[in-house]
């Protein structure tokens, strides 16, 4: 995974709640047997319409989008958050993220920063004025800057860790290979096997 | 302080807890298909790592699978690719696969529970959000993404944030009529598509406690549509005897070990719970979608809302958007909605008792003229199980196609999807914006009222077609 460290870019103000996964990348695309490939299916029936904020020439180049609360609801698919990154995203700030779709960013440095709407209102504000503004995401300091906003957010210690150093879960775990084995070991018969039966 | 059934089972899978970290999880089960795995699968091989317990993993092909001429090689080249990709993976690894054509090919919520692989007091997962399915035995079952597909194949554990705990109380008996499905949507209107987010769900009450493992199985499937990771019923003679006899089953002595250990699967009196939801049942009747997502539903004998009556305005602005897309007016009744498509199928309802709910329904009656409906088991032995009943014939006699198993139009990766501005009256779990094709419109209901919509045409309950029938004497 890439690190995430602190990044600054102009903004994509979503003003939609509840965007669910089908929306972010619909399932035709869940078919590719990559990671890549699916910055075209990001959004795309929206994208149909031309005036749809993602097609205005002003926000080219955007890497941070403002979205409404409840996004990423739905599906388990992790398509949406490789989209979102194959597109150019680097961070996504909402009120309210759904738990799989965060759990996904988180693992692969797509930063999702929680904000409470009355400054996700700010910023929608903000970035809908002036295309050029530019929205600093901070996760050394977990601070989002913008002009006239300076908001601290959370985010657990851990994921924190992870995301500032790029690591690897699985390594991680696989570090506490004697734990798993330990637990292994006193597992009850009684729980089914796939295999030979 | 008593522990909830969520932390018992939680407690009980930890392999590692140290401060500052989330809990390390050991997986029981994990339910792989083709299109969530692919890249899972490349991350093994990248890293030269194994897969650890190919004995706790299991893999079957659902979502691409066609439900017509699937003895003919695939015609969508992109979907056959995924589909090779799934048996090469399996065959390169080990992971034991139920391929389409076999007789254990299905929807894999579906599949795990009918070999009798998910049980209680397990921690199931799949990169599937509907894998929440499984928590109707009183187990942890949740959906996972691609990178933690990989990471279980890999060390059979998850590190995992420990949930907070929501009791959703059912008091009382459901009135005759109202299934599952109603209670579920109810229960997803009532606390919207966030309401449940950050929470494990553990649905219980007299309401729960009568359902049939099908239909716990049918609440629990939708817990995600709640915004709930993962939803659960605490296991009962009703679980044990759906589980005993079922092929991985646990047998002889270690039966009885089983089920003594099931049976303290219990919330305790005194356990706390982060939330608490209380829903009368005698309250309920027949539930529909009107929007485009869950939490956007309706009695069927109610009207679409007007958005102006939304006080929060991303809810208003959200209900307007849904309005317009669905092709609905403020007011109008819900019952005067005419359908081109009624889907009976999913990991939500495409179990046999859905399928005889619909059959019982429909059975001596005729679809509608210009109303396809598509009946399609969740999976290959539900389908020989309702061939054995007949049901394939009172479907087809009524004019409906009965079909192979797989998810099919609840999702439309395969060729079955609604075309541009059709309307579907759908038994599966997700009304999104073009969820079932581009530019479709689903209205989420039960088999029940999916079947009396089929006869009429228009969203209805099976009282309806009653009162339809009074209305129009026999033989006319």
């Amino acid at each position: 995974m890439e690190a995430f460290t602190t990044h600054t870019g102009r903004a994509v103000p979503l003003r939609r709640s509840n965007v669910d996964t089908d929306q972010i990348i619909p399932a035709h695309w869940l078919k590719k047997v990559t990671r890549d490939g699916f910055e075209d299916g990001l959004f795309e029936a929206w994208r149909k319409d031309p005036e749809f904020v993602l097609n205005r020439p002003e926000r080219e180049g955007a890497t941070v989008l403002v979205a409404g609360p409840d996004f990423g609801t739905g599906s388990s698919r992790e398509h949406a958050v490789w989209a979102l990154q194959n597109y150019g995203f680097k961070a996504v700030i909402s009120s309210r993220f759904a738990d799989i779709f965060r759990g996904n960013s988180l693992k692969n440095g797509l930063l999702t920063v929680v904000l409470d709407q009355r400054t996700v209102d700010a910023l929608w504000e903000l970035t809908e004025a002036d295309p050029i503004a530019e929205i600093t995401v901070d996760l050394e300091a977990r601070e989002v800057r913008a002009e006239g906003v300076t908001a601290p957010f959370e985010l657990d210690e851990n994921s924190r860790w992870r995301l500032l150093n790029g690591l690897d879960d699985i390594s991680i775990t696989l570090r506490n290979e004697a734990d798993i084995a330990a637990y292994e070991a006193k597992r009850p018969s009684f729980k089914p096997r796939t295999l030979n039966v | 302080m008593g522990r909830t059934l969520a932390e018992k089972v939680w407690d009980d899978h930890v392999v590692r807890r140290a401060e500052g970290e989330p809990d390390l999880l050991f997986i029981d089960l994990h339910l792989l298909h083709e299109v969530t795995s692919p890249q899972a699968f490349d991350g093994l091989r990248k890293n030269g790592r194994p897969v650890r317990r190919l004995d706790l993993t299991i893999a079957t092909e659902d979502h691409n699978t066609p439900t017509l001429d699937i003895d003919k090689p695939i015609a969508d080249p992109v979907s056959r690719v995924q589909l090779e990709t799934l048996r090469k993976n399996c065959a390169d690894f080990g992971v034991r696969l139920h391929p389409l054509g076999d007789v254990e090919q299905g929807v894999v919520h579906v599949v795990g529970p009918q070999l009798g692989l998910t049980q209680p007091g397990m921690t199931v997962v799949c990169g599937d959000s509907h894998t929440s399915t499984h928590g109707a035995f009183g187990g942890l079952a949740f959906g996972i993404g691609t990178s933690q597909v990989e990471h279980v194949l890999a060390t059979q554990t998850l590190p995992m944030a420990r949930p907070r705990t929501m009791a959703i109380t059912v008091n009382g008996e459901l009135p005759d009529g109202v299934t599952a499905k109603d209670l579920i949507l109810a229960i997803i209107a009532k606390i919207g598509t966030g309401g449940g987010q950050g929470y494990v769900l553990e649905y219980r009450g007299e309401a729960v406690e009568k359902l049939s493992m099908e239909a716990r199985m049918t609440i629990c499937n939708m817990s995600i549509e709640a915004g709930a990771r993962a939803g659960m019923i605490a296991p009962d003679e009703t679980t044990f005897a759906y589980l005993e006899g079922r092929p991985h089953a646990p047998k002889g002595e270690d039966w009885d070990a089983a089920v003594a250990y099931w049976k303290t699967l219990r919330s305790d009196e005194d356990a706390e719970f982060d939330a608490e939801v209380v829903i009368e049942a005698a309250e309920l009747s027949p539930f529909v979608t009107w929007g485009t997502n869950p939490g956007q539903g309706a009695p069927l004998s109610a009207s679409v809302p007007d958005p102006a009556s939304y006080e929060d305005p991303s809810e208003r602005f959200a209900a307007e958007k849904a309005l317009e897309y669905m092709g609905l007016e403020a007011g109008q009744e819900l019952r005067s909605i005419s359908v081109d498509t009624v889907f009976v199928g999913s990991c939500t309802n495409g179990r046999i008792e859905d399928l005889r709910a619909a059959a019982d329904i429909i059975g001596g009656r005729k679809v509608a003229d210009g109303v396809r409906m598509l009946v399609v088991p969740g999976s290959a032995r539900v389908g020989l199980q309702a061939v054995s009943e007949g049901l394939d014939v009172v479907f087809k006699e009524a004019g409906a196609e009965w079909r192979h198993a797989g998810c099919s139009m609840c999702l439309g990766m395969n060729p079955d999807q609604l075309a541009p501005g059709e309307r579907s009256a759908s038994t599966s779990n997700r009304n999104f914006e073009g969820r079932q094709g581009k530019g479709g419109r689903t209205h989420l209901v039960s088999p029940q009222v999916a079947a009396a919509t089929a006869v009429l045409g228009h969203l209805a309950s099976p009282a309806d077609l009653a009162a339809a029938d009074a209305r129009t004497p026999a033989g006319v």
